[in-house]
């Protein structure tokens, strides 16, 4: 079987969570022997042997970089040594072109799209090919934009795609109801393809030692101070205004509680603002975007992790630090609380509930240590190859539908 | 009647805290010390400042107190700066010392770390003002009689005290909401005070040398020492004219190719060229007249940004938040008797660390964001608060702080 699968982003050129999703899919995937194509909008290395990897570029475009991360802008270098940037809907909609070539040229059975800015590449590709098109829903508009309605033109392209496409998988059931409310597709077309986690990924770091590279917060540690910490994109989605307002009752409450929020985003700058104007500065620590071993080191250097998300359609990063042996606190407004129970849950907008429970786990090392006991537990027993399953069994129903 | 000139630049440079991560905090106390090619290396910053500026000014400025016996001048230079050019310009250092050795340039005292502690912690600002005057003494074999505070921040209170200290004079903004119907180019005395006299900057002359000298829109492009001379003879009752400035005007905000170069060196010529026309340095102008009025300043007044207060420095929250947290680091750090520690600390209370993390006219790309070697204030204080941090780690470490 052959699937021609459209992505925006891929680690290590990833800004968050849908391009670990991704990869970890088609790993999955690819262990049942389907033979996918996967194409990205840029050109990078990736290490990815399970699959092959196009770039899809406009033609006559050589190499085309991003900044840094997969949503900024991206820089074409054409084949004349003419040099263009182009923004993100621009870059969408060459995205689209170039796929519709590559699926003129190639045979592909289904066509599996993840996300909004591979979807009208995905309707083309299906119109092209005559193949069922499969739409991975991370997450919707409205919930980049924070629970408000957000871009129309993004809208327009959802709704659209959805109403045409065979087969929607939600990453969660808060999705599979979001894209019912907004959108008005029926139920029985949308399947719920929980995310997992890569247990590889993280021994892999683990295995990398004790020695943590907070040296300020280890020393302060073992003089009693607590670290909370969040890891993540700092975006209106993720409740971090929220977060910092509970920081300040908690640092009332328990002084020596420092706040560590490791990610970058366009709420940086807002967001350190914040915590100065709250009076909390001493307290909360911004380190920027980390990745690798300092990534880790972020979460195994926190006694409590917390999720505030206002709208997370999956959320990993719970899971990441259950495996880094840091317990959790999560919103309830969030896909993973469905399938993660051993963890403490607060509505996001609770900013009073929010401290309550962060001034809790800080204090009691006996609540964390159960709390992360049992969380490992449960844990263990998650597989990316149980969603994997799930999207095999959908693509054999829709192949069977198109051979009939 | 005879008018003075009083010129007097204002010498100084920070320690710039380099991108200072958390990942430092704990590990790294250097604080100060980036790469020499980086943005916030105090070294390249000294040798690039001392090249266009510092030596080619006190070139021009020696060779006009040896051609006009009558032209003097003063000078405020901070121990920071000093000790920069001690250790990474020593040329620049000594063409500052010759200038002094001609017995017409007197310094002005003030903080050794151009740092705000008058307003935070008063036995610091006076330790500070007293390592100044020692350092004077050492380096140029002069005792300050003047005193002038970090970006003259002044009010009744810094008056008070500086009467109390034994300084004849003190410098502070001419701003007119203070000055009312009065002129800057009388002496004055501040209220509350039994000896010591004011002295007002010009704010307009002196910005049309510092700010607008260079300025090819302005109305009064270009500016000539005649055409100044002129107006300055021509302005009516007056005793003194108070030109305050960054001594940086020359050469560094006033790039050379500007002419401000002539403009100084042809302005004694010019000036003197007129009938009871003099330069005065600050002590000589207030031995020379008496105070024409008392004059009140309860809030303080600066001289920076069109507010003329300190909301440049103090004005958001993350500055609050950081001088705060430094000053409260203050007791537990003179107690370690850590040479090193303390002295760390002291860089960190200079101005110019509050001042890049501004963000009042952030957006307009203006003055503030030019005088910053950070991307934006955001990233300044990050690394001051990382660097604030590992001030934490290291009293802890010594039992001084938990």
């Amino acid at each position: 079987m052959k699937v021609l699968m459209l992505g925006w982003e891929l680690p290590p050129h990833n800004s968050g969570g849908l391009g670990v999703a991704c990869y970890q899919l088609c790993k999955s995937l690819a262990k049942k022997d389907i033979d996918i194509e996967f194409i990205l909008p840029y050109s990078e290395a990736h290490d990815a042997p399970f699959m092959a990897i196009t770039a899809a570029h406009p033609q006559g475009a050589k190499i085309v970089l991003t900044d840094s991360g997969a949503y900024d802008s991206y820089k074409y270098v054409f084949e004349d040594g003419r040099e263009e940037w182009m923004d993100i809907y621009g870059q969408q909609q060459v995205f689209e072109h170039a796929v519709a070539r590559l699926a003129a040229e190639r045979e592909y059975d289904v066509v599996h799209a993840h996300d909004w800015l591979t979807f009208r590449a995905g309707l083309r590709a299906k119109q092209i090919r005559n193949v069922p098109l499969i739409l991975h829903v991370h997450s919707v508009e409205r919930d980049r934009a924070g629970g408000k309605d957000g871009n129309p033109l993004v809208r327009e392209i959802e709704e659209t795609s959805m109403l045409m496409a065979d087969r929607i998988l939600a990453v969660s059931q808060l999705t599979k109801d979001a894209i019912v409310r907004d959108y008005a597709i029926p139920e029985d077309k949308i399947e719920v393809v929980h995310n997992s986690i890569d247990h590889s990924v993280i021994k892999e770091l683990l295995d990398l030692g004790q020695e943590n590279a907070y040296h300020y917060l280890t020393h302060m540690k073992a003089r009693g101070y607590r670290v909370v910490a969040n890891i993540g994109r700092l975006t209106v989605q993720k409740g971090l205004t929220n977060l910092l307002h509970a920081a300040k009752e908690v640092v009332a409450r328990a002084p020596k509680t420092i706040f560590l929020i490791s990610g970058s985003g366009e709420q940086y700058y807002e967001l350190i603002n914040l915590s100065a104007e709250l009076g909390i500065a001493k307290n909360v620590i911004f380190t920027g975007f980390q990745r690798g071993k300092t990534w880790r080191d972020s979460y195994m250097i926190a006694d409590l992790f917390v999720m505030p998300s206002v709208s997370e359609p999956f959320g990993i990063t719970p899971l990441e630090s259950i495996g880094f042996g840091t317990p959790t606190l999560i919103s309830k407004q969030s896909g993973v609380a469905e399938i993660l129970h051993s963890t403490l849950k607060v509505d996001f907008w609770d900013v009073n509930e929010m401290a309550n429970k962060i001034v809790s786990a800080v204090k009691y090392p006996e609540l964390r240590r159960e709390l992360q006991i049992d969380a490992e537990r449960e844990l263990s027993r998650m597989s990316w190859d149980h969603a994997a399953d799930k999207v095999h069994a959908v693509y054999g129903q829709h192949l069977q539908g198109a051979a009939a | 009647m005879s008018k003075a000139i009083v010129l007097y630049l204002h010498v100084h440079q920070p320690y710039r805290v380099r991108h200072y991560s958390i990942f430092d905090a704990g590990v790294n106390h250097d604080y100060f010390e980036a790469t020499y090619d980086d943005q916030t290396s105090n070294e390249r910053i000294i040798h690039k400042v001392a090249e266009k500026s510092y030596i080619p000014t006190n070139k021009r400025l020696l060779d006009m107190l040896e051609k006009h016996p009558e032209f003097k001048l003063s000078m405020s230079i901070t121990g920071t700066v000093l000790e920069q050019l001690e250790q990474w310009a020593p040329e620049a250092l000594q063409s500052f010392k010759d200038l002094v050795a001609t017995g017409r340039v007197e310094i002005v005292a003030e903080t050794y770390h151009h740092s705000l502690a008058f307003f935070y912690n008063r036995e610091e600002f006076e330790k500070q003002v007293a390592m100044h005057r020692d350092k004077v003494q050492e380096l140029f074999g002069q005792t300050p009689q003047v005193f002038r505070n970090t970006e003259l921040a002044y009010n009744n209170d810094l008056a008070f005290w500086a009467d109390k200290a034994g300084y004849k004079g003190i410098l502070a903004e001419g701003w007119d909401p203070v000055l009312d119907w009065r002129s800057p180019n009388f002496v004055y005395q501040p209220t509350y005070t039994d000896n010591i006299r004011l002295l007002m900057k010009n704010y307009k002359l002196s910005d049309d040398i510092a700010f607008r000298f260079g300025n090819q829109s302005w109305t009064e492009w270009p500016l000539t020492a005649d055409k100044f001379s002129h107006w300055l003879n021509d302005s009516g009752d007056a005793t003194n004219f108070n030109l305050f400035m960054d001594y940086e005007t020359f050469g560094e905000h006033q790039w050379h190719e500007t002419g401000i170069f002539d403009f100084l060196e042809h302005l004694p010529t010019e000036w003197l060229k007129r009938d009871g026309t003099s330069f005065m340095t600050v002590s000589e102008v207030i031995d020379a007249f008496e105070p024409v009025d008392r004059v009140d300043m309860p809030h303080t007044v600066t001289w920076a940004d069109t507010e003329r207060d300190l909301s440049a420095w103090l004005g958001n929250a993350m500055q609050g938040s950081a001088i705060a947290a430094l000053y409260d680091l203050g007791d537990a750090v003179l107690a370690t008797n850590d040479w090193k520690l303390i002295e760390d600390w002291r860089r960190l209370q200079t101005s110019d660390h509050f001042y890049y993390m501004c963000t009042k006219y952030f957006n307009d790309g203006d003055i503030h964001a030019y005088f910053s070697p950070y991307d934006n204030p955001y990233d300044a204080f990050i690394a001051y608060m990382n660097a604030y941090h590992d001030m934490q780690f290291r009293l802890s470490e010594k039992g001084a702080l938990v």
